[in-house]
């Protein structure tokens, strides 16, 4: 079948699996944990970059699966949040299994396009659904690190309080220059002004940068969630060029 | 052959040669789109192969439908890791759309509505290897996958299978599209896990 392959050529050091030692695991809600990792030559990364996680069982048996980070640093460790997928393979194991002290196989940073880097100065609009917020905690954090003074605003959709993923640095990071927007879709905070439920044209034209101020939007959560929220940002005269997306799961 | 994970058994273990490495299987069609979905009318739909010389050679959505329409049983392999066994498409063969076409270059550029593209060598789009596909499991294809149509190279990992297909650029060297020029590979041959540059 192959019939014009390029020569191999030298790998560059993203493609070369490096160990990862794990150095401090914290749930965040009842289904994900972020986990801490050093990686010894890691060497930082842009935020909004994944990275492949390899796993071998004792057999020679391996899966590898992509997840975003949600760290932008420039050192050698990383962190990860993953939420665990009911009929996952590795997630079930990062979740649940994965201890202080275990090595993991690491290859990164992946990815140049659902990024956001520091000297960029216009305003940016992040969209999460549930665990979809680990690439754009990873630029808030970049953001507030890098003392940008672009105007950041996030709109993090989520079922419950206790969904939420990075609660309290959340809380913290939020600025004059960093606004944050809750959605709970199926239950509230105590005395929460509106009821529970789905966002909405209205709501997501109520509580985001306009289209006139021509902010760079990413989103990123469920099909479902994107594929919304992505169609009313256009209707709502946004550039679909300046709408940048990452998706999981299947429609 | 790398650390072992401590407690990891993992769960797909029979060997499945229909696999390429490093993928696992998939029942669900996952979407990886990098912008939002456009949304495109057959009525406004059109294919266009642009050649060395400038000629356009171009294709109605009724032009398509007009042409031999072939039913694509085929396996799918997504750079994210998943893949799809034994897949049905229908939709016409690009060697069919290059019949008539004269060109002397051997690499093509893919162009999608919404500003995509992606790089494809000539050779990997004719003798019987790729289509223009309208139709995903018997019914019209959804917007999410890539309708009205998409490219379809199954033998390539499935970014290269670009969605919302509007026209192929014939260029003379193999110069990267759209994920080409953000990290991933040149070719992307599952087989050969050709998934990063």
């Amino acid at each position: 079948m192959t019939t014009t392959a390029p020569p191999a050529l030298p790998l560059p050091a993203r493609s070369v699996w490096k160990v990862g030692t794990v150095a401090s695991v914290r749930t965040e809600t009842p289904t994900g944990r972020s986990i801490l990792i050093d990686v010894p030559g890691w060497g930082g990364n842009l935020a909004g970059q994944h990275l492949d996680l390899r796993l071998s069982a004792p057999d020679g048996y391996q899966a590898v699966r992509s997840y975003s980070i949600a760290s932008a640093a420039t050192g050698d460790r990383i962190e990860l949040a993953v939420d665990r997928l009911p009929d996952g393979e590795v997630s079930p194991y990062l979740v649940d299994d994965l201890m202080v002290g275990d090595e993991i196989e690491i290859r990164g940073p992946l990815g140049g396009w659902f990024v956001w880097r520091t000297e960029q100065t216009e305003p940016v609009q992040l969209i999460a659904g549930g665990s979809g917020i680990v690439p754009l905690v990873a630029m808030a954090r970049a953001h507030a690190a890098s003392g940008s003074t672009a105007r950041f605003r996030l709109l993090y959709s989520v079922r419950s309080p206790g969904d939420v993923f990075f609660a309290s640095e959340l809380a913290s990071l939020a600025s004059p220059n960093f606004e944050v927007t809750w959605v709970y879709t199926r239950e509230t905070p105590p005395d929460w002004p509106t009821p529970a439920g789905r966002l909405s044209p209205a709501v997501l034209e109520a509580s985001t940068i306009g289209a006139s101020e021509m902010p760079a939007v990413f989103v990123c959560g469920p099909t479902g969630f994107v594929e919304s929220v992505a169609d009313w940002l256009v209707a709502l005269g946004h550039p679909a060029s300046s709408v940048k997306t990452e998706r999981f799961g299947g429609k | 052959m790398g650390i072992i994970s401590r407690g990891f058994a993992g769960r797909s273990r029979e060997h499945n040669p229909q696999l390429p490495p490093g993928q696992y299987l998939t029942e669900d069609f996952p979407v990886l789109s990098a912008g939002p979905t456009p949304r495109i009318s057959t009525d406004e739909w059109e294919f266009t192969i642009t050649t060395e010389h400038g000629t356009v050679h171009r294709w109605s959505w009724a032009d398509l439908m007009a042409l031999p329409i072939e039913d694509v049983a085929t396996d799918i392999h997504c750079v994210t890791r998943w893949s799809k066994l034994g897949t049905s498409w229908r939709g016409v063969s690009l060697d069919t759309l290059f019949a008539g076409v004269d060109t002397g270059y051997g690499f093509t550029m893919a162009h999608s509505y919404g500003g995509y593209t992606t790089n494809v060598p000539l050779a990997d789009l004719l003798g019987g290897k790729a289509w223009i596909a309208f139709e995903f499991d018997g019914q019209p294809l959804d917007p999410e996958h890539g309708g009205p149509a998409r490219l379809l190279v199954p033998h390539l990992y499935f970014w290269k299978s670009a969605k919302w297909v509007r026209g192929i650029e014939m260029h003379k060297r193999d110069d990267g599209g759209f994920w080409e020029q953000n990290g991933y590979n040149i070719y992307g041959d599952p087989w050969l896990e050709q998934r990063y540059s």
